[in-house]
């Protein structure tokens, strides 16, 4: 126990529990250490028809001609699809709009129309009976363009920036009216900031490319493997779009190579795989390059501008914050960027303002923690640069302006260990040694610099559903059509489902990444352990209640009339607690109900009456050392200490690392990330992951994860926040207030590139 | 990807012989890592691929006069952890392993390395016009992303730069490339070897179509006790140079008998200035001697939109280059396991 | 001159008669087999679409992420620049040969179980067999060296940190069956 002990601090009860809160080796780690577990693209199923995708060499403009008289010579070459020739698919712009679709948009089609919407969108697919054969032929297929002016440059065309003018589920609009007078606050305040903040254009590159095999089965139904974190808003999307039934359409997806959001959507290569399986009455399997995985989604460009102000006590007195970002022309991607300003310190004066600029690239996506950690990314640098206006230690102006309600919405907290994740980050970090001013610290010839940052993510939980099988054999089989990504949930929906089932964890196996299975929203938001893991952690009590009446049939049961309160379920069996050798084993209470073969399911929805009346964030504390060479500009991240209050930690193991993932993805979103868009031709030119850099291993080093204890009755049954998201939000911002600590100097667009040091 | 005609050539000769008769469509490959590369690219296109892995050419042995001669097909790995080049050549150590990653070094060869095509964005992107790969269709790098590109030697056809880091080393080291042809053996020395963009940016070096590089000379060389290689990058590792300096002093006490600068990532080919070098001959090996000779190295330099940070931080590598080679060659160890531009 | 532009290699007809497919000796994970293959079919996509020998990952089919590595001849290498049919007579090593027969994980396969060393698992058999290599290659002597010898395989997920220590663990465990 003491190793779970320094993880979780002293506080938390963990021998209350069998499994919850202990670290858990993944339960599918060893298919993923053979080569065992199988991604979309390895489903080989017989005769196999592979789609290579031909890409847009033009932004904007019209498809003159496709000559495709060469492709059609070459060997093995079974069709060549483009709009010219492309069966239709559903008409309406609704029937393309999936689950995480804005409301009012006019989803990406390939293979549509003549006219382009952005460089490197797919403009013909080349099929053939192997994957080489069908990228050489590809590689013939020659496009003419009749080219039309486009509008890649989010700077100059600011003037355009508009309001959203549509929904989402799960944006939340920016407040509509000003709290307080920000505009005199500012102007009356003794100290102030007024800066604007640059983030480029970022993509999610998971190391699988999309991919989408369907096997096309006699009777003509589709069985879909597919790359997503979301398998049935795939299958609710390829009904839709191609006018098939749900019982003709399965998706599966039982691994995914990394997500970060770009899954959350069904991707172009769905649709094209099953518009040449539908047109071909053939399994095709049609697979991104890299290259292409530039070409759907990305974290949007985002320009924003802070007025900040304190008092002469270092009170926060005023916050405006715009943020301005770019979507495409056909759909207005939302996220929330602007609210956490409003709530994340107290402040009396505030105005927040989110708008959007229209441009010819594909529609933006969320990426991890999206609209947070692009807001708070530049609203805690600005706030570190008002703290230095005020001459506080920027842990201490955080500390006095805590937030102890959120003010936009005018609500508790359900919960809220952040002033305690900024103790133990900052102890552990050892930051009361940090001197106040900029180029303070050397190591070597190296600037050494400090930074620090908070950050926050809602605690969303959505409806979701479980189903369990028990059987004789004691073995429970648990379900649910979610994913994992990545995040450990097989693992961590294993434990839940054997903490409350009282089944041994070794006996139970948890399913999921099949459409056919009960509901699950898609794999995204942090919500997954708080939507599905409820949902498990209902059915198996359920289960314990159908059990406890089955043991009442049991000869001379041990139990007598115990209720069901009184007994211990545990090891596959019920017995009077504290008494355990008398007990009634789950098979003798199946065999007594003479029931082969118990099946449950349930829904579970989130109990909104009582989450409506807080507000339900987790929060960070973030602190980085990095060291600069001031001569050459390069930066190095030497350590990082976060410090999550995330609720209850489920599988600290797996916890520990996604936030030390997540803080990566912060390190690298400082420094490293950026796609780099040449606007003469409307085209992401680095795209490719020798150019588009993300961190090596010689890039990270030092990272300490620190989950601080957080009781939460309010967020859901289970305590937990999720913990996909949290991690990253802040992590720049304390990247970059280090390097401004190094240095003095302020970098306001990222990434923090050597040339900007120079 | 094209599909092609595949040959394994028994002898150099063979080797010649097919490359000959491929008429200019044919490819030599070894260690694959830029031709499988750019064929999936589409940037090439052979008809022809003549496979000279099983020539007898990857040995790495004693030379002429003292110096050390590495086969064309001794892998990049094989090189670099010698110990004669560890020990002779420590630039050449260390310049290898500053490139690629540990995957690429086990396939790629030194002929290979030579032979490297340019980073830059649009060579790379078959969509977009490059005078490179189409002669005449215009170089879109001058006016856009040219983060990569180069300030030295550009011409206003092509900004490329020649992305190898063994190659700057090389230069550094004055190399001389052994080729073998239809017309018998020759040597080319390093520095004309590769060739600047000027009006015809699709030649990038002075070998005949039909002649294959057997062995790289290395002469012999009074540097070992001071040399570095000084590579800036973008991330710690497995990213190509910013900026990189190959940095050899022959010392007499703190005064400086000879020097010898190569930089990469900066021109279409290693950059060298022996006159500029000259100027360091007699003088104390201190940063306010460097500061001259590095302004002198990039007097020259033009900076575009994105990439004319390279000069000043050209300069600053070149007197950081000079300033850690005149505390002497780190043990390969440091270097290894470090970002190599610390 | 070695003049290259497109005009001079990419013309003419494109139904050039092509050599088919060749027969090419492989040893992968231990067993002897003979494949026919095109002279442009990769190592990697021979792996994946040939043999069904899918543990080896395709990330970016460039040699710019290592999720393809595999050991040929021990060594380890990108096997997504690697022209299968320039391997004939080779030893080749995958994911899957570094299982034992009996199922029993390998030590650099348990140790990244032990350490969570992988969140989605997509770069993971390229880590493992790009570890397994570079133990072999005896350049592994610190933990920087480590960081920079496993640079050539990107892992988004960011568990770089646990990759370290996993590597780490097989090492000593390694060493510690050298000893006895």
């Amino acid at each position: 126990m003491s190793a779970l002990k320094s993880i979780f601090g002293k506080d938390v009860d963990t021998t209350s529990s069998t499994y919850l809160g202990k670290p858990t080796s993944r339960v599918d780690g060893p298919a993923k250490v053979t080569g065992g577990a199988k991604y979309a693209a390895e489903f080989n199923v017989p005769n196999l028809l592979y789609g290579y995708i031909v890409s847009s060499g033009a932004a904007r403009g019209t498809i003159k001609s496709i000559n495709t008289a060469e492709v059609e010579k070459v060997s093995g070459v079974v069709k060549v699809l483009t709009h010219e020739n492309a069966p239709k698919t559903a008409y309406l712009d609704s029937s393309h709009r999936d689950q995480l679709a804005s409301s009012g948009g006019a989803p990406f089609r390939p293979l549509y129309k003549a006219e382009l919407e952005y460089s490197s969108q797919p403009v013909a697919l080349v099929i053939a009976d192997t994957f080489e054969a069908a990228r050489y032929a590809a590689s013939l297929v020659k496009v003419e363009y009749e080219v039309a002016p486009h509008e890649t440059d989010l700077r100059a065309n600011m003037g355009k920036a508009h309001p959203p003018t549509v929904t989402r589920t799960g944006y939340v609009s920016a407040p509509k009216k000003p709290r307080g007078n920000p505009e005199g606050a500012y102007d009356a305040a003794a100290h102030k900031v007024d800066v604007e903040y640059s983030q480029p254009i970022e993509f999610h590159m998971p190391m699988e490319s999309y991919a989408s095999t369907v096997a096309y089965g006699e009777d003509g139904k589709l069985t879909i493997y597919q790359k997503t974190q979301g398998v049935q808003n795939c299958q609710e999307y390829v009904c839709s779009v191609f006018g098939l039934s749900s019982s003709d359409v399965q998706v599966i997806s039982p691994y995914m190579g990394g997500g970060f959001g770009s899954g959350l959507r069904p991707t172009y290569d769905i649709y094209l795989s099953v518009l040449a399986a539908t047109a071909l009455r053939r399994s095709v399997r049609v697979s991104m390059t890299r290259q292409q995985m530039f070409s759907f989604s990305h974290r949007p460009e985002a320009i924003q501008q802070f007025k900040l102000a304190a008092n002469s006590d270092g009170m926060l007195d005023a916050v405006t914050h715009t943020a301005i970002e770019e979507t495409s022309q056909n759909e207005e991607y939302l996220e929330t960027v602007v609210n956490w300003s409003g709530l994340l310190y107290n402040c009396p004066n505030v105005m927040l303002s989110h708008q959007l600029v229209n441009l010819d690239l594909a529609s933006p996506a969320d990426m991890r923690a999206p609209g947070a950690v692009t807001g708070l990314y530049a609203y805690e640098c600005a706030i570190d640069e008002l703290a230095y206006e005020a001459k506080l230690d920027p842990l201490a102006f955080r500390e006095k302006n805590y937030a102890e309600k959120d003010q936009n919405e005018g609500k508790l907290f359900s919960s809220k260990e952040l002033r305690e994740a900024y103790r133990q980050a900052a102890e552990k970090f050892g930051w009361s040694g940090r001197p106040l001013e900029p180029r303070s610290m050397k190591k070597g010839s190296d600037l050494i610099g400090w930074g620090m940052a908070s950050g926050s993510w809602e605690a969303s939980q959505g409806k979701a559903a479980a189903k369990l099988v028990l059987t004789p054999d004691g073995k429970l089989v648990v379900s649910s059509a979610t994913s994992d990504i990545g995040t450990g949930t097989y693992t961590v929906m294993t434990m839940i489902a054997a903490e409350f089932s009282g089944v041994a964890i070794e006996n139970v196996t948890f399913e999921l990444g099949d459409s056919s299975m009960v509901y699950a929203p898609v794999e995204g938001g942090s919500w997954t352990v708080s939507s599905v893991g409820s949902a498990v952690k209902t059915v198996c009590q359920e289960l314990r209640d159908r059990l406890f009446k089955l043991a009442g049939k049991v000869d001379g049961t041990p139990l007598g009339d115990t209720k069901i309160g009184d007994v211990t379920f545990a090891n596959g069996a019920m017995h009077v607690t504290g008494n355990p050798v008398k007990n009634v084993t789950y098979a003798e209470a199946l065999k007594a109900g003479k029931i082969d073969k118990l099946e449950l399911d349930t829904t579970e929805l989130p109990q909104l009456a009582k989450q409506a009346t807080h507000a339900l964030y987790s929060h960070s504390a973030v602190f980085a050392e990095v060291s600069v060479d001031e001569d050459l500009g390069t930066i190095h991240v030497t350590r990082v200490v976060s410090a999550i209050a995330g609720g209850r930690i489920l599988n600290p193991k797996t916890a520990r690392s996604q936030i030390m993932g997540a803080i990566v993805w912060g390190i690298s979103m400082a420094l490293e990330e950026e796609g780099m868009l040449d606007d003469k031709v409307g085209r992401f030119m680095n795209h490719n992951y020798a150019e588009y850099h993300i961190p090596v291993n010689a890039d990270i080093h030092d990272i300490d994860v620190i989950f601080v204890p957080e009781h939460d009755e309010v967020v859901n049954p289970l305590g937990a926040k999720g913990l996909g998201e949290i991690g990253i939000v802040g992590v720049a911002a304390a990247v970059t207030n280090a390097i401004w600590h190094a240095t003095g100097r302020r970098v306001r667009s990222l990434p923090v590139t050597l040339d900007k040091l120079l | 990807m094209i599909n092609f005609s595949y040959t394994r050539a028994g002898s150099v000769a063979e080797a010649v012989g097919a490359k000959s008769k491929a008429n200019g469509a044919g490819r030599f490959i070894a260690g694959g890592t830029n031709l499988v590369d750019l064929l999936k690219e589409n940037v090439e296109r052979p008809r022809q691929v003549i496979d000279i892995t099983r020539l007898p050419l990857a040995t790495i042995e004693e030379g002429p006069n003292g110096g050390l001669r590495l086969g064309a097909l001794a892998t990049n790995a094989d090189t670099a952890y010698h110990p004669e080049v560890q020990r002779r050549y420590p630039a050449l150590s260390r310049a290898i392993l500053a490139g690629a990653s540990a995957q690429l070094r086990n396939m790629a060869t030194n002929g290979g390395n030579l032979l490297q095509r340019t980073r830059c964005y649009y060579f790379y992107d078959v969509a977009m016009a490059c005078n490179k790969r189409r002669p005449g269709s215009g170089c879109p790098a001058i006016s856009g992303q040219n983060r990569v590109c180069g300030v030295l030697g550009t011409s206003d056809q092509c900004i490329a730069t020649h992305p190898s880091d063994m190659c700057i080393a090389l230069a550094a080291l004055e190399a001389v490339v052994r080729v073998s042809g239809p017309q018998g053996e020759r040597t080319i020395p390093f520095a004309e070897f590769h060739t600047l963009p000027g009006d015809t940016p699709q030649i990038e070096n002075t070998l005949a179509p039909d002649e294959i590089i057997t062995a790289i000379d290395l002469p012999e060389s009074p540097y070992a006790e001071h040399s570095v290689y000084t590579k800036v990058r973008d991330r710690a590792s497995y990213a190509f140079a910013l900026v990189s300096v190959a940095a050899l002093l022959e010392l007499d006490g703190d005064m400086v008998k000879s020097a010898r600068i190569a930089l990469g990532g900066v021109a279409h080919k290693p950059w060298r200035s022996p006159e500029v070098e000259a100027l360091l001959t007699g003088k104390t090996a201190t940063k306010e001697n460097f500061l001259p000779v590095a302004a002198a190295l990039f007097h020259d330099a033009r900076g575009y939109e994105h990439n004319a940070f390279k000069i000043e931080l050209g300069k600053r590598a070149v007197v950081r280059a000079l300033q850690l080679a005149t505390k002497g060659t780190a043990s390969i160890r440091d270097v290894n396991g470090q970002t190599a531009d610390a | 001159m070695n003049a290259f532009s497109e005009s001079d290699t990419a013309g003419g007809s494109t139904m050039t008669a092509l050599p088919g497919k060749s027969p090419v000796k492989l040893t992968i994970n231990g067993e002897s087999t003979t494949v026919e293959v095109a002279p442009w079919t990769t190592l990697l996509d021979l792996l994946r679409e040939y043999l069904d020998l899918t543990g080896t990952k395709k990330g970016c089919d460039h040699g710019q992420c290592g999720s393809c590595t595999v050991l040929v001849d021990g060594k380890r290498v990108n096997s997504c620049l690697t022209l299968a049919i320039m391997k004939d007579g080779s030893e080749i090593t995958t994911i899957e040969g570094l299982t034992g027969k009996d199922g029993a994980l390998h030590p650099m396969q348990q140790a990244f179980v032990d350490c969570d060393a992988f969140q989605c698992g997509y770069c993971t058999p390229g880590q493992i067999c790009s570890a397994v290599g570079m133990i072999k290659e005896g350049h592994a002597h610190s933990d920087d060296e480590i960081r920079e010898g496993m640079s050539g395989n990107l892992c988004r997920c960011g568990a770089y940190p646990h990759i370290l220590n996993a590597i780490k663990q097989a090492y000593a465990a390694t060493e510690k069956r050298t000893a006895a």
